[in-house]
Formats: C-alpha cells, structure tokens, sequence
C-alpha cells in the first residue's frame, strides 16, 4: 500500500514479515506476538525492527521494547474505531517514543490532521489513493481549540493557529 | 454550492451575555463549512462511501428521518443572543416550514431541511456566530448547564465560563472524534441541581472550598437509554486548574477501553459500572501519568473568557409587588423565579400550549421572543432542558408588560413544572428509530388537564415521554415516565413512577403491564387521582411517591380489570 508522509506519497522501505519467515536484514515489520516470543534474538538485530500494535493492546505492552523499534503500525479495523488516537497520543506523550508510528487499515482522508496531531507519522493509504486529497483534508482547518502531542505555539485563549508542514 | 449571501445578521445587543466570537473564532467556522461542502461533494463524486460520509454528516448535525433531513443546530450551553434567536426563525421560514424544535440538550432542530440547502443553512449560521459542530456523532456533544446561570440566587460559581472552555476543548478535538459512542457532559454551579448531571457521561458540579477557590465534583458514567444508570462520583473537589487535563484521562480511559462491537454496551456508563471500582483506578493512573503542565487550564484563560459572562448593567433596584390580577397571578405563579438581584426575576417561557407539540416554536414565536428579550432582558434568551425558554433577567416593574408581549405571541401558557410541561422526544412523527408516538401522547394528556386549577390542584409534576427505549425524553427520571414500545405491531406504553433528574436522582420504577395507546391517558389520570386521594396537604406528587410508595397506584391501576 502507498505511504503518505507530510501530505506526499514516500518510498516505504519498510515490509512486513509472517510469524514463521526468516528476518531479511532490512526494516522488518513483526507481529506483537513475534516480538515478546522472540525479545532476545531481536535484540541482537542491526537492521531496523518495527511491530504492529493491535488496536486492543495498550502501548505499555511494547514498552520494554520501544529503544529497539523505529516503526509502530497502528491498525484501524473500522475508520470509526478511535482507538489508535489514544495509542499513538500514549505512545509519544507516556512513553516519549521518536520513532515512526504509522496508521494502517481503514483510514479516511478525513482524519488526518486529527492522527498527526496526536502523534501519527505516516498512513497507509488504499491503492490509487489521491495524496492531494489527503493533504487538502489536513489543510482545511487550520486552527485548533487544544493543546496536542504536536508541538504548537503557545495558547492564547484556548486555541491557536496551526503551522501545517 | 451558489453562494445565496446570507440574511445580513442583525447587530448583537450589547449587554447579552454571549461567548463573543473573535476573528479566529470566525475564520475557524469558514473552515469547518468549508471542510463539510468538501465532504458533500466527495460524496456525490463517489469518492466517500455513504458508510464513511454518514459519520461525517452526523458531526455536523445532519441526520436522515422518517421524511426528510434533519439538521440539529448547537445552542452552546442554552444561551442565545437575540440576533440570534433572530435567524434561527429566518432559517426556519426560509428553509424548514417555519417552526424549530428546542431540544432537552438545549439544541434546536429543524426537521425538514434539504440536504443541499446546508451549507447555506450553516453560512447563516456563522453570521450570527452559530454551528451545528458535534450535535451528533460519537463524539464529545453540546455541553448543557443551568438555564438560570448568572442570575439564580443560590448559584456558587458561574458555570457558563466553563461551559463554553468545554465547547472549545472538545471542538474537533483530535484524539475524541472516534470515540465508542456519544459523549455527553452537564455541568451546574449551583448546590440545587438543574442539569441532572447524574444521568450524564460526565456530570460536574462546579463549587467553592472553604478558601473560596474553584473546584469541580466529577461524575462519570450516568446515563439513561436501554440500560439507565445513575453516575459515579470520582473526585469531590478537583482542582479548578485540573479541570482539561482529568477529563482527558476520563475520555483516553474511555477511548481505549469502551465496548465498540455493541452498539448497546458503548456509553461509558457500561465501561464504569463493568469495571467499578478499577475505573476510577484507571483513570486516576492516566491522570497520574500525563503532562499537567500541557493541559493546565491557565488561570489567564479562565479570566478571559469569564469577561464575555461579566453580569449585565443591572440597576441598583429594590424588589416591587407583582400586581393582583389573578391571570397575571397565576402565570406569575409558575414562571416567575427569584434572582440574585433584588428588583429582578427570571421568567421562564412555555414552549408546551395545551395540546401543542413541546418544544417547538414558530418563527413568528421566536421573533416576538427576541423583541421580548431585547427589550426586557438585555437581549439574552436561554434555552431549558426540559424544552422551554428562559429570559434571564427581567426587571420586576416590568413583569406585566413582558406578560402581555407574550399573550400576544400566545406564549403565556402558565403551566411551568405542572403536569402539561411534558418532555417529549420526537418519535414516531419524526424518528427512524422510534417504535411508537411520543408527541401524540403528550398533547392529549395535555387537553386531558387542560383546567389550569386542575393542574395547580395537583401540584408539580414532570411527565417523561420516549418513544423508543434509546431515552430521548427521559423518561426514566420522570416523575412519571412513559415509554412506547411495539408490542407485536401495537403501540403500548409502559409507566414508570418516581423518576427523578435533581439532587435526589432516581430511575422510576414501573408499574404493571403497559397501556394502549388509547389507554394511557387514562392511566395518567388515575394515576394523578390516586396522588390527590393520597397527598397530605401540600404534598408534591414526587414526595407523595415516595411516601405511599407503587401499591397504591399499581392497585388503582389494575385491580379494576
Ligand atoms: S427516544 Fe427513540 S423515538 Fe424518541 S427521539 Fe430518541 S431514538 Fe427517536
């Protein structure tokens, strides 16, 4: 699937690996369950490790593991389901994460400048997926009535205009 | 969409107690609009599906009835400006059929709206600084509170200004725009509580400690519908500058917690009473761990946006005897309300005429009530959870003047509190989800009673009516609750007694087998008998319940049959 990052489709360097595949010595994406299953041996990985974080787990179960992964994907089952706004909020502001968090699954253009203030990096978006629209949808509001995980001028009265990349 | 220019807004009055948009406040809702046109249109292009656009429509206020769109229009907290109340009656003759609904969430709805005339509907919105942000939607709502505030003598601290810092944190709030069901918070400021925030997802008491200084009791996980729950108190005295940054725990609690698969077990209310105890816990935890100094409400803030809630010139006047005609007297008798300034009164406007629909008002209505406001009332209307209006502050001397304003607009029913004032929910006559009429019912129990010293006879009483178990009309917390349900393709109506929204919150209990619609009037009837028959001197229905207790009534009801 094409990667959006900053209103514009990237190269994804990133691929996902099944349970039972031998690691490539590239970025790897890992299931949660590969990752407590095998902690040791991925500890000892140079290439760049990544995990998906279902939407029922909260970030704390990765917590031990954040300094070792650059990517957290965020699956949303539903674009209705919020869930990942709250894992990935947590995720920067609990637990200071720097890396990449990427939403993934069903995601509308809708709802992107919501994720990337509370944290999210970068969408999968569907196959054929216009990335102007996207970043028209991030850019139409540009003021915000509260603080987020986003570093934003400070308030005046409860709100402030946004710089969007 | 053609750009029909909207009504040019009539100037706000200058001492009406409004929240005072700025020129980013303005430029936000020339966005908002904008974003929901871009909406419509990727929609009608195919780009969204009707799945994915129908969330979208609801959070801005959009739902499809039984005949037509509906567009639910946020009245922040209940406060209007006259100018105000000035275009809600252009935009109900110009694009409903001349009447607007009010709502118990101290909304209006306009039922007969077209879906491509809204965005020219919100444009006339945002010239007198109005939207439909978040009238539905599982989202954080319209936040309600005391339509007596800033001018209610018992009244501890002015809760509009925390209101209206609630409707700007919650507006497009990133992380709670998906969240697993509606949000809904209530706050009051004063001890005699008006909000029934008990039955709210969240519900806050604003108060004073001993040193004077603002703080917040804290409800959660209230509610009413198919599973009626009374709230959990997490916090007696919350910090005033804590008020952000704790209900961000209670809604990330929420958010990551809250049942999605049932649409029936998605409130908040099931997570808190599932959980118990480990709720509170959890959200405490949150708390503990999220950076205060980013959600500190900074005392600044607060003083700003308390400025635009400053009290009106009020004149230094001393309390004046109303005058002795018995008409006068007897709607003075109920919609007349003690203020925190002597010479004044706040009056409450009956929007429930015998046999009328409760809550709707003309656009005639709604003009001669913004004509009564400017000229009685600093220009300030407020809108009632049980669907009536409010003119905040009315010098005494001018009590007989503003009665005969609203004889004239036929708005001078004078039956505040007693068994006509019905809530109702739209039902059967609107609703897709309804399972039986709700407003039929409520206007003939209504001529039922229509003798006014029939109704005065006995006394108080709050009469709930839904049309569907989703609770609309509250009817749980009535003093006596009607709900219709279909019972094998026939509308019947179960009855509740002993339901209460204040202090004392109660869920009513039932009585018996349901009625038909044909009989359940009569049952009110009886029921109200059996109260007069019981009541010691004085008594109010509620008080009389609690008393005697369901028997005497369960057995005037059935033990005829
Ligand atoms: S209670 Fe039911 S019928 Fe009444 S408005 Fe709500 S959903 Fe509709």
């Amino acid at each position: 699937m094409p990667l959006l990052e900053d209103g514009r489709i990237i190269d994804d360097a990133w691929v996902r690996v099944a349970d039972d595949a031998v690691l490539p010595d590239s970025p790897a994406i890992v299931t949660l369950a590969r990752l407590q299953r095998e902690a040791a041996q991925l500890a000892g990985r140079n290439a760049p490790l990544g995990v998906v974080l279902p939407p029922d787990v909260a970030p704390d179960a990765i917590a031990p593991f954040l300094d070792r992964l650059g990517l957290v994907v965020l699956e949303l089952p539903k674009f209705r389901d919020g869930r990942a706004f709250t894992q990935a909020r947590a995720l920067r502001e609990h637990h200071g994460f720097t890396g990449e968090i990427r939403a993934a699954g069903h995601v509308i253009p809708d709802q992107y400048a919501a994720l990337l203030r509370c944290g999210v990096s970068t969408v999968a978006v569907p196959e054929g997926a216009d990335p102007a629209v996207w970043d028209a949808a991030r850019r139409v509001v540009g003021i915000a009535y509260q603080a987020s995980v986003v570093p934003d001028s400070p308030l005046s009265l409860l709100r402030r205009k946004l710089e969007i990349a | 969409m053609n750009a029909i220019a909207p009504r040019p807004a009539a100037p706000i009055p200058p001492h009406a107690r409004t929240y005072r948009y700025d020129a980013v406040d303005r430029e936000f809702l020339a966005e908002r609009i904008a974003e929901f046109e871009g909406q419509v249109q990727r929609r009608l292009a195919g780009e969204l599906t009707e799945e994915e656009f129908k969330p979208l429509r609801l959070m801005n206020g959009l739902y499809l009835q039984l005949h037509a769109y509906m567009l639910r229009i946020a009245i922040p907290y209940g406060v209007l400006n006259a100018a105000q109340l000035r275009q809600l009656a252009y935009i109900a003759r110009r694009w409903d059929r001349g009447f607007g609904h009010f709502t118990t969430r101290q909304n209006i709805q306009f039922n007969w709206t077209k879906l491509e005339d809204v965005p020219d509907i919100l444009r006339a919105l945002a010239a007198v600084d109005m939207h439909a942000i978040q009238t539905s939607g599982n989202c954080i709502r319209n936040v309600t509170t005391d339509e007596y505030a800033g001018a209610s003598p018992d009244e501890v601290v002015d809760p509009r200004i925390y209101a209206e810092i609630l409707r700007q944190w919650s507006t497009l709030h990133p992380e709670f725009t998906w969240l697993p069901r509606k949000f809904k918070i209530a706050i009051t400021g004063a001890p005699h509580d008006r909000v029934a925030l008990q039955v709210h997802d969240i519900g806050l008491e604003a108060k004073r400690n001993a040193a004077g200084e603002v703080g917040f009791a804290v409800h959660a996980g209230g509610g009413l519908g198919r599973t009626p729950l009374i709230a959990t108190k997490l916090r007696d005295f919350l910090p005033e500058a804590e008020l952000l940054g704790y209900l961000e725990a209670i809604l990330r609690t929420y958010n990551a917690l809250g049942q999605r698969d049932n649409i029936y077990k998605a409130r908040i209310k099931i997570l808190v009473r599932d959980l118990g105890a480990d709720f509170a816990k959890a959200v405490e935890e949150e708390y503990a761990r999220l950076p205060r100094d980013r959600y500190r409400l900074d005392p600044a803030i607060i003083a700003a946006i308390r400025q635009h809630f400053a009290p009106p010139p009020f004149l230094a006047l001393n309390d004046t005897p109303l005058p002795e005609d018995p008409a006068f007297r007897a709607w003075a008798g109920r919609s007349v309300r003690a203020h925190k300034r002597p010479g004044y009164a706040s009056v409450t406007i009956s929007l429930k005429p015998i046999g009328g629909i409760p809550g709707d008002a003309s656009a005639e209505q709604m003009e001669a009530v913004a004509r009564l406001a400017e000229r009685f009332s600093f220009g300030e209307i407020r809108v009632s959870h049980v669907q009536n209006l409010v003119l905040p502050h009315v010098r005494q001397e001018d009590l007989a003047e503003l009665w005969d304003g609203l004889r004239e607009a036929g708005l001078a029913a004078p039956n505040i509190g007693l068994v006509s004032d019905i809530i109702a929910c739209p039902g059967m006559d609107y609703c897709a989800l309804a399972t039986a009429r709700s407003i039929p019912v409520a206007q003939r129990i209504s001529e039922r009673f229509a003798d006014l010293d029939r109704q005065l006879d006995i006394g108080e009483c709050f009469v709930n009516i839904s049309g569907c178990i989703n609770a609309c009309g509250h009817h749980h917390v009535g003093h006596i609750g009607i709900l219709g349900v279909d019972k094998r393709g026939e509308e019947v109506y179960q009855v509740t007694l002993g339901g209460s929204a204040t202090n004392d919150a109660a869920l009513g209990e039932l009585v018996g087998p349901a009625f038909s619609y044909d009989d359940v009037v009569d049952a009110v009837e009886t029921i109200l008998r059996t109260h007069v028959a019981h009541r010691l001197p004085g008594e109010r229905f509620i008080d009389c319940y609690r008393r005697i207790g369901l028997a005497p009534f369960k057995e005037a009801l059935y033990a005829a049959a």
